[in-house]
């Protein structure tokens, strides 16, 4: 979904020096994905139709709408909420730890030694698994479920931070030291602005990670939420309004995934790749 | 190594002293970066030094930077040993190595800020004035990555400049240009070190360069990291690109050359 959005809106940046018939094709490549995806639910619901599918097989997406339309606006309304803040605070949490976790990582050779394999046990671990394990553990409430999410969501943010705090350039960390200016200064006004363009493809993956991270905890333990919901109605063979919640929390994910690179667009423009590479 | 303690013009005001540097590879073997330099360079002085890559050219200037510390001899600036770094002294590296979020305005005083925390409005204005020595009063708004490469360098130049250094450091600054650009900036480098005289170390491998720059040249060769000879580059001031024509300068090149390829063929 995400990447031909991407691309189109590449292609009308770059139109102003492309000649009509290159201008007609990069129309045509910003609607491409709509014609498509409005095919798709076409050839899905005559399939049903001619097929004759029992709904919890596979819904038509007019059932979809309807059960969407039944559920009603304040009990989705509930559901969104509740995922999205788990979401946000665990994705918070992420970033929180994940920065200087990573600043540790990366300014110590002895804490890189001690702390990366220790990163990689819990990143090998199945966190769905342990998922259960948390809730007994930390009992009821918020805290299971954004500590889950966090687990999922951290790890890009920590890789990849360190990986562009190491990218400066060696150059300007000898005027840095040059400067005689400390190691906290050289982080804050020179590696950390440095890590900005790897810190954000992180970030884009993190916040998709974090809503995964949010429905599985909801599965585990949780009495509202679309993870919650999701469970529940297909517990009831209520399908169609499973698929309901499916699609809010594909349309979640992608609005999140979509503001971050926003974000990064309006607060750090520079850091975006360059139009026409 | 007789050869190698000139008598410097005024007094020096740096002084290698037996300079050594060895470094202990990954495979645990030595490797001599630098090889017993002893030299002076005298104040206002334009220093260019040649040679092939792993020759110690870039050790040199690091340590005369404090950026490393020597394993024998001391170096010392006006006397006092250079034991970490100084702010008498100002850097050029190979790439202009600008920070891609500033303009070239505060790319200039970046290292005021990064250093005490705030530019004073002194500071601001010396980074104007720089701006239009270096050609580039028109770019302050723009960020790096809108300028060419040789105009980055410029930029990197003025930022070197800023604190008004007495010894400007150049680490091959213009061996990522392209010729033109670079014959262009190399007069320019001689315009300004004639406005504001400071003491130059330039690290080149290119012979025309150092001879059209220098007023002295340290030729070193490679493993282990040498310096082979000086020569007095007596060509006239003020140097133009006529002077890549005269007579003298074919000489001295000539020998240059002489000498790096003697070296090579042992």
């Amino acid at each position: 979904m995400s990447s031909p959005t991407i691309s189109a809106a590449k292609s009308s940046r770059a139109m102003p020096i492309k000649p009509k018939a290159l201008r007609l094709t990069a129309q045509a490549a910003r609607f491409a994905p709509w014609l498509a995806l409005l095919v798709l639910l076409l050839i899905w619901e005559a399939a049903c139709r001619l097929l004759k599918l029992p709904s919890f097989v596979l819904p038509s997406p007019s059932a979809i709408f309807a059960a969407t339309q039944k559920v009603g606006l304040g009990a989705w309304a509930e559901h969104i909420f509740a995922t999205l803040r788990v979401t946000l605070m665990g994705y918070g949490l992420s970033i929180l730890i994940g920065i200087p976790l990573a600043i540790a990582l990366a300014s110590s050779r002895l804490m890189s030694r001690t702390l990366y394999p220790l990163l990689v046990i819990v990143q090998s671990t199945p966190i769905v698994a342990v998922a259960p394990i948390i809730v007994v553990v930390m009992g009821a409430g918020d805290l299971p479920r954004v500590f889950i999410t966090f687990l999922i969501a951290f790890f890009p943010i920590v890789v990849s931070c360190v990986t562009g705090l190491l990218a400066t350039p060696e150059e300007l960390v000898e005027l840095s030291r040059s400067l005689g200016a400390s190691k906290a200064r050289e982080y804050r006004n020179i590696r950390l602005p440095y890590a900005i363009p790897h810190l954000f493809s992180a970030l884009r993956i993190s916040i998709t990670l974090a809503v995964i991270g949010a429905v599985v905890a909801e599965f585990v333990a949780a009495e509202k939420g679309l993870g919650y919901f999701i469970n529940f109605s297909t517990s009831m063979f209520q399908v169609p309004q499973a698929f309901a919640a499916l699609m809010m929390l594909v349309v979640i994910s992608l609005v999140l995934f979509h503001l971050i690179g926003l974000l990064q667009k309006v607060c750090f423009p520079w850091s975006l790749p360059k139009a026409g590479h | 190594m007789n050869a190698a303690v000139l008598p410097a013009t005024p007094r020096p005001n740096i002084s290698f002293d037996r300079v050594s540097q060895v470094f202990t590879s990954s495979d645990g073997s030595e490797v001599v970066a630098l090889d017993n330099a002893s030299f002076d360079i005298g104040r206002h002085e334009f220093i260019a030094v040649l040679g092939p890559s792993g020759c110690g050219k870039s050790t040199l200037l690091r340590i005369l930077a404090g950026l490393v510390r020597p394993t024998h001899g001391q170096v010392s600036i006006y006397g006092s040993p250079v034991d970490g770094p100084r702010d008498e002294i100002g850097i050029v590296f190979q790439k202009p190595t600008l920070l891609p979020w500033l303009n070239i305005r505060d790319n200039l005083t970046f290292p005021m800020r990064h250093k005490y925390g705030r530019v004073t409005a002194q500071e601001i204005t010396r980074g104007e004035e720089l701006l239009e020595l270096v050609g580039l009063k028109e770019f302050g708004n723009k960020r790096p990555d809108e300028l060419s490469g040789g105009m980055q360098q410029r930029a990197a130049i003025a930022r070197a400049l800023l604190h008004d250094p007495e010894i400007l450091l150049m680490d091959e600054p213009f061996s990522a240009l392209d010729a033109l650009t670079r014959d262009e900036l190399s007069l320019e480098l001689l315009n300004i070190w004639t406005q504001r005289p400071k003491t130059v170390l330039f690290i080149t491998h290119s012979i025309p360069e150092a001879l059209l720059l220098a007023d002295r040249i340290l030729v070193m060769s490679a493993r282990p990291g040498r310096v082979q000879e000086i020569i007095d580059v007596d060509l006239p001031r003020p140097r133009s690109m006529q002077t890549l024509t005269e007579p003298r300068f074919n000489e001295l090149a000539n020998h240059i050359r002489r000498k790096v390829f003697s070296r090579h063929a042992h």
